[in-house]
């Protein structure tokens, strides 16, 4: 009993707090319809082969704020602040990548390939201007980003020169939605490629580390010889590339870009699931996994709420109350609380058992 | 200020400073304005016009300068402001009254306020994400409440509506020859009080000089002996009321509640803090400068408008880079600042 507990909090440790609220709602969806989480195979309109369910669109539909939430977790680390601008950036990159597809008669793979790479350099242009302002300039995070989301959207609206484009394609309806002969939605399969590069790039650079020495202690790390004003402004490139990918698959979702919905406050619910991931918004030490899980629970919750017919837009004053709850029950005060009485119940059971052997 | 009492250092503190710089800079693009367009810029309307539109985002500006003041943010200002509306319509719609529609703007805004103050201050969760779900809920609730605009058709409420308060020796002659007196609307009184009522209490009272302590240091404000948990929890609750205020002088503005209502409008009342000279990071900051920074940012719109640039794009793109301005200008002359002191 009692090594189970410690390999739990060892283990979990921050991760609790996100893993306790996707099991009480995987519990309460279970209770609620038994069937909620079955997965089946159908045919899709193209004739292939695909998973479907409740389960899948939860996963599939997180996808955009997964992908986010991890850069958004190392901006968070490195800079003790969060950047608000990626909605109106993943606007731009999805502009821009709409831009070069444009541009070309025939959408071919190499057409695809160059619109991302596009897209990249200019996701990467606005984080590296974001960087700039807080990493040069010392400016709070959140000030800096406030520039671009103010006019974000409408740089995307006019490098469109005020026009809603449509791109159809076969390659990029795979992208957003299924390979012919996978099952599985390939937005999934590339957070999961997302993933993996982060775990490889954190295995092999010590860019963990020295985010987290940034995030802890600037002026410590500069004097240990780590470039905190590179670090930082590396941060907000690599969520540069981040948005650009969730930019990316938001287009070929609907193969459309739209500046004004797509990705429509997703800023909030980034920042969301990395603080419901347990990681601290004040920055320092980080779990790229808990954001990601706190990404799901976000998605969990919304459908959830869909399944039980609350309308898309009141959805929001629900979430609010769980959001609410979950925080408060993560709050260090709380925490302080339960763990002094938890400590009295135990003194309590000690004192009983210690009379009862006087007795005997 | 009191010299006697203090002597200083330096002519200015880096609040008189970086609103010196704001009010200089609205005066002379308004000049720079009056000379390069003249037209509507010419007439006083043309201020009283930016102030009856803006009266409800001066209001709300206020108040979460006094939270950014204190070190904190509040993000749910604009979506408690479009909660107010919708309600207050709703309620007012139903027969109700007057009187009563005001003191439910004003609860509606400190149930907010005494809520978010006491997750944040007394159990130490981070406000950004407190006030982020009292937007969410502020939001919802207002979409649950009705999803459909709604227009307020209460006969004692449009009465209010259509006070406006004309100063004849400020208008101007029409073509047709009459005399046409500059109009100012009821909110923009209440919203020139609040400015005024939360200068007094910045300045002169032990509560306003408490939240730039709070906010410059919170382990020295301890030292001092200020109950740092009260006063952050105070500066929410200040907030919150202003919101709700906020939101009646919005009503009394459009006269309809609409789900979209305020929609974006924290991220304005953040934008017109900054430019006003208030720091995220707290202890600096004045009202009478988030004020101009109100004024500055409808100034540039309405420039923009003026000159011909008529595609959607301009105006918030001139927007952010007013902001990215002004944020540059602060940090530069504040490093400027921070390195001549020894």
């Amino acid at each position: 009993m009692d090594k189970s507990k410690k390999i739990l909090k060892r283990n979990l440790g921050q991760l609790t707090i996100p893993v306790i609220a996707i099991f009480i709602l995987i519990v309460f969806n279970l209770i609620r319809d038994p069937g909620f989480f079955a997965i089946s195979f159908m045919h899709n309109n193209d004739g292939n082969i695909v998973l479907s369910g409740n389960l899948i669109s939860i996963i599939n539909g997180a996808s955009e704020l997964a992908i986010l939430a991890m850069g958004m977790t190392l901006v968070t680390a490195a800079c003790k602040g969060q950047d608000i601008s990626v909605g109106a950036a993943a606007a731009i990159a999805g502009s821009a990548f709409v831009k070069v597809l444009k541009s070309s008669a025939v959408i071919t793979g190499g057409t695809v390939l160059a619109a991302f790479l596009f897209a990249c350099v200019v996701a990467m242009i606005f984080g590296a201007f974001n960087g700039t302002l807080v990493a040069v300039f010392k400016i709070q995070p959140m000030i800096a980003t406030l520039i671009l989301y103010t006019c974000g959207r409408s740089i995307a609206y006019w490098i469109n020169g005020g026009a809603t484009p449509t791109v159809s394609s076969p390659i990029i309806s795979a992208l957003g939605s299924f390979i012919p002969g996978i099952p599985i939605p390939t937005p999934v399969l590339i957070v999961v490629v997302v993933a993996i590069i982060f775990r490889l790039v954190f295995h092999f650079t010590a860019l963990e580390l020295f985010t987290q020495s940034v995030g802890i202690n600037g002026s410590a790390a500069r004097l240990n010889g780590i470039n905190a004003t590179f670090i930082q402004l590396l941060s907000f490139i690599i969520l540069g590339v981040c948005v650009a990918v969730a930019g990316t698959i938001g287009v070929s979702r609907l193969g459309l870009i739209n500046h004004e919905t797509l990705l429509l406050d997703i800023e909030m619910d980034t920042i969301l699931a990395v603080a419901i991931g347990g990681n601290n918004l004040g920055g320092g030490k980080f779990k790229i996994s808990g954001s990601i899980i706190g990404a799901y629970v976000i998605q969990m919750l919304t459908i959830t709420l869909y399944a039980m017919k609350v309308s898309s837009t009141d959805v929001k004053a629900y979430k609010a109350i769980v959001i609410i709850f979950l925080v408060v029950i993560g709050s260090p005060v709380i925490k302080v609380k339960f763990a002094k009485f938890m400590s009295k119940v135990h003194e309590n059971k000690r004192s009983v058992s210690a009379k009862g052997a006087e007795r005997a | 200020m009191k010299k006697g009492r203090n002597v200083r250092r330096e002519p200015f503190t880096d609040t008189q400073l970086l609103m010196m710089i704001t009010i200089c800079i609205f005066v002379s693009m308004y000049l720079l304005a009056m000379i390069l367009f003249g037209g509507g810029f010419l007439h006083a309307q043309q201020v009283f016009d930016m102030l009856n539109d803006n009266a409800s985002l001066i209001i709300v500006s206020c108040g979460l300068t006094i939270v950014m003041i204190g070190g904190g943010i509040d993000i749910s200002v604009g979506a408690v402001t479009s909660l107010v509306v919708m309600s207050c319509v709703l309620y007012l719609n139903s027969g109700g009254n007057l009187f009563v529609s005001v003191l439910l703007a004003v609860g509606i805004g400190l149930g907010f306020g005494l809520v978010q103050g006491f997750l944040i201050s007394y159990l130490e969760i981070q406000p950004f994400i407190v006030t982020l779900a009292g937007m969410f809920f502020a939001r919802g609730m207002t979409t649950i409440l009705s999803v459909n605009p709604q227009k307020a058709a209460h006969e004692s409420f449009q009465k209010l509506r259509d006070i406006k308060i004309e100063i004849p020796w400020l208008g101007y002659v029409a073509k047709n020859g009459n005399l046409v007196p500059a109009r100012m609307e009821l909110g923009v009184v209440a919203a020139l009080l609040c400015v005024i009522i939360i200068f007094i209490v910045l300045l002169f009272l032990r509560l306003g000089r408490g939240f730039y302590a709070i906010g410059g240091n919170q382990q020295s404000a301890l030292m001092l002996g200020i109950n740092v948990k009260q006063t952050r929890f105070l500066s929410y609750v200040i907030c919150g009321i202003l919101s709700g205020i906020s939101g009646y002088v919005f009503m009394m503005h459009t006269g309809a509640g609409n789900a979209t209502n305020a929609a974006g409008m924290e991220m304005n009342a953040i934008a017109s803090s900054i430019i006003g000279g208030t720091l995220l990071t707290g202890g600096v900051g004045n009202v009478i400068g988030t004020f101009f920074g109100t004024m500055t940012l409808t100034t540039i719109k309405k420039i923009v408008v003026s000159s011909g640039l008529n595609d959607p794009w301009w105006q918030s793109i001139t927007t952010g880079g007013m902001l990215c301005f002004f944020i540059l200008l602060q940090s530069v002359v504040l490093r400027r600042r921070a390195k001549a002191k020894p």
